[in-house]
């Protein structure tokens, strides 16, 4: 038991800051990954289109039903073996790869049931002047879904942005990573990971103002 | 002109509509008038292909579309030539009143943003709403949004527009900013079919009324005649109990 070093914890903060780019980068493009990704699949299972269907379902099973963790070694040590062309994946795409497909399992069902409970009378509106099935859906329903998806795929955000961290079992060098290299150096370990929850914690913070805001700027359009 | 031949519509094992025949001219008006339940508003949304018809045949204008192997394309072309007034209003809750009319010309005549824009102005004009170019509809009353709805339906310029008991839903005091609206548009010669329970308005506006009871159009004649003269006792029946203490009308 020693006095906490708070010092060192001050002197840790900017290294540590200065891997929270990649962490966010990472966290960022997983998260567009996702979202484009999700709503293809929740299109998918709502118009039940064929062959399709069945696929997006086997997907979504999948990556609902396996530890993140369990993917991401997957495709970073065990699929290289399988596909010669992925040899030289490296960690930091790895892990974008396996939290777009991990997320997206999820964003999918939060987004296919945000569509499904649109009124109905919305995409008959749509239909009767005129427009096809995927206008219908691009400008009437899934803007509408994505009001109702918004605060839980912003948890999901969220989630992915803490999920990251696991990125340093694949040796990527991020906040996670790079803290551990430096109390493995220091010997310092309460310190230094009380600093990058710290961290972790002030960007979640931050991002659950952002979502505040961005629902109250959502339901805008739905004040009476 | 409009022509509907034989439409056919089951739901399960009940026929809600048994072989309707109903045509009207460029510039006619028909008013469908009949008890809650025989298929007057599920008429309407055959026409296109709301609900798909499970037989029968619908013209408009030079399309003809057979029901039972109408293509994808078939009815994208029967809904572009004809521009629906929901009950509910229906407007795209996300898009402000202007957005609501100018979607159409947008998405589906392809017109620029901003000559979409200019003629929903026009419009939001002729039905009075300049003001509320950019009010979203939740922010609107029952009378204002439906007057948007029809304001959505004539941006179409379709060959005919369905209104589907248009002021059903409405509180009494909106209902006739939106009469006022549709004999407007009456005026100016649109062909349209209402579904109504309104009988003052059919008096005044419809050049045909029609009366449909269980999937059947039982009567159809001017104003004048069935509302004074109706030959069928289900039509005297029905007409006794809306017209009840409701004018000189009742026969």
């Amino acid at each position: 038991m020693h006095a906490l070093n708070v010092d060192y914890m001050l002197s840790l903060t900017p290294i540590l800051l200065s891997y929270l780019p990649l962490t966010l980068g990472m966290a960022s493009l997983g998260m567009v990954l996702a979202l484009v990704l999700a709503s293809l699949l929740a299109v998918i299972r709502v118009s039940r289109v064929v062959i399709l269907d069945p696929l997006a379902r086997l997907f979504i099973s999948f990556f609902r039903g396996t530890p993140l963790l369990v993917q991401l070694f997957l495709f970073y040590y065990g699929l290289p073996q399988f596909l010669s062309f992925l040899v030289s994946i490296n960690g930091v795409t790895a892990t974008i790869m396996g939290l777009t497909l991990h997320f997206s399992a999820y964003m999918a069902e939060s987004i296919r049931a945000a569509i499904v409970g649109i009124d109905r009378s919305q995409s008959e509106a749509a239909l009767s002047i005129g427009m096809t099935h995927a206008q219908m859906m691009r400008r009437i329903i899934l803007p509408q879904a994505t009001r109702v998806a918004t605060p839980t795929l912003m948890n999901y955000f969220i989630d992915m942005i803490k999920a990251t961290s696991l990125a340093f079992t694949l040796g990527v060098t991020e906040l996670m990573g790079a803290t551990q290299k430096e109390a493995a150096s220091s010997f310092l370990y309460f310190e230094a990971f009380l600093v990058a929850a710290i961290i972790y914690w002030i960007v979640v913070e931050l991002l659950s103002q952002l979502q505040k805001w961005l629902e109250k700027r959502l339901n805008r359009a739905y004040q009476r | 002109m409009i022509a509907l031949e034989g439409i056919t519509k089951r739901f399960a094992d009940h026929t809600v509509l048994d072989g309707i025949d109903l045509s009207l001219e460029r510039g006619e008006i028909i008013v469908v008038i009949g008890p809650s339940g025989t298929g007057k508003s599920t008429l309407l949304r055959c026409v296109n292909f709301l609900e798909t018809p499970d037989a029968g045949r619908i013209q408009v204008g030079d399309l003809q579309v057979d029901a039972t192997h109408a293509s994808r394309d078939d009815i994208l072309a029967l809904r572009r030539r004809t521009a629906f007034v929901f009950q509910n209003y229906a407007l795209f809750a996300h898009k402000t009143a202007l957005d609501n009319i100018a979607e159409r010309m947008i998405v589906v005549d392809r017109l620029s943003k901003s000559d979409a824009h200019d003629r929903a102005r026009e419009i939001l004009e002729r039905i009075g709403l300049a003001d509320k170019a950019d009010a979203y509809p939740a922010s609107l009353s029952g009378g204002q949004q439906q007057r948007i709805g029809i304001g959505r339906a004539m941006a179409a310029g379709a060959e005919v527009m369905l209104f589907d008991e248009p002021t059903s839903a409405l509180d009494p005091e909106w209902v006739d900013e939106v009469l006022t609206l549709m004999k407007q548009l009456a005026a100016e010669q649109q062909t349209m079919i209402v579904v109504s329970h309104e009988m003052q308005f059919a008096r005044e506006v419809a050049d045909r009324v029609v009366f449909m009871e269980g999937g059947h159009i039982v009567e159809q004649a001017p104003p004048e005649t069935l509302f004074t003269n109706p030959q069928d006792e289900r039509t005297r029946s029905f007409l006794r109990k809306v017209l009840a203490g409701n004018g000189p009308a009742a026969p």
